[in-house]
């Protein structure tokens, strides 16, 4: 679990998936070296470039391992494991998976030693909650329209959807999910990263993933449809 | 060979299916029936609508700029690990 044994080696680039909004992973892969290199030259400029663009995220991100008066320090902990690794950085993942690797495998071994290194999976989920409540489906023997609407959505209000308590009931929901759809939810949709990158990060399945976000947008959905129906419910 | 009757899929079920369809996972099939349902459905046309507003308003929670006391930590650390 050492950190400098970080990922390397087991994180061959899924080519696969080919990157969508990275734009090439050749160049993407080109301008990961270049800024490999020039932080490993001493480039401070370079190194404040990483840290401005995930160090936040990656506090986040250990707070799922570790209690959150610690994610701090192991994220910290985190810049000192790249920076010792950095001259082993290949190129074969994206810089930006390799950096969460460690910091996972950081927060992972500090979640160990306090007892809370659960690993990330869907099995810590509730099974089978639907993503919309059942009452508001038919029954499946109905005549004509089972598993119908009992009545439709109502669309939401522009005016709701734009303010500010809409967004802080969006945050409120998303802190609430549990530790699994919310930490996929934050990487994908808050974080803006793709399947491929959270797959790998968090190390669980497309389809695992795919659940969990599922999971997690329905219940967000869930949480902001009374108050952006227009407060009718 | 479904003539585009939304008896095909149930709302119950198109709920469901809505991630797979937004991560573009459903077979060529499943996402005919998906969208063939859609058509037909204003519900769950609103219900999509409505996960994807959910989707844009997370985007908004932004992380904001680091702190000047944690990028300072952070520059400490590098100016530490720089002199070896």
């Amino acid at each position: 679990m050492a950190m400098d044994s970080a990922p390397v080696e087991s994180m061959a680039p899924g080519e696969r998936h080919s990157s969508e909004n990275l734009g090439t992973p050749r160049s993407g892969r080109t301008e990961d070296l270049r800024l490999a290199a020039a932080i490993q030259a001493g480039d401070e400029k370079a190194f404040l470039s990483l840290v401005e663009r995930h160090h936040k995220a990656m506090v986040r991100l250990a707070g799922a391992y570790v209690p959150p008066g610690v994610a701090e320090e192991v994220t910290q902990e985190a810049w000192i494991g790249v920076l010792k690794g950095l001259h082993k950085f290949e190129g074969r993942s994206t810089l930006k998976a390799w950096i969460f690797r460690i910091l996972i495998n950081c927060a992972q071994f500090r979640g160990a030693r306090e007892a809370r290194a659960v690993p990330f999976s869907a099995l810590e989920e509730e099974s089978q909650e639907p993503a919309v409540g059942k009452e508001r489906f038919l029954e499946a023997d109905h005549s004509r329209w089972p598993g119908h609407w009992v009545s439709y959505p109502q669309p939401w209000s522009e005016e709701r959807l734009l303010s500010e308590e809409t967004l802080a009931m969006v945050a409120k929901a998303m802190d609430g999910l549990p530790r699994a759809q919310r930490e996929v939810m934050r990487l994908r949709d808050v974080e803006g990263w793709t399947s491929a990158e959270v797959c790998e990060a968090l190390e669980i399945s497309e389809v695992n993933q795919r659940v969990l976000l599922h999971r997690a947008r329905s219940k967000v959905r869930q949480a902001i449809e009374p108050y952006v129906s227009g407060g009718t419910r | 060979m479904s003539t585009g009757s939304t008896q095909d899929l149930a709302c119950k079920e198109v709920v469901e299916l809505v991630t797979d369809y937004l991560e573009q996972a459903l077979s060529h099939d499943e996402r005919t029936r998906f969208e063939q349902h859609l058509a037909l459905c204003g519900g769950c046309k609103e219900y999509l609508r409505e996960i994807r507003s959910a989707i844009d308003l997370s985007r908004k929670l932004s992380r904001g700029t680091l702190a000047g006391n944690v990028r300072d930590d952070l520059l400490n650390l590098f100016r530490k690990w720089k002199a070896g």
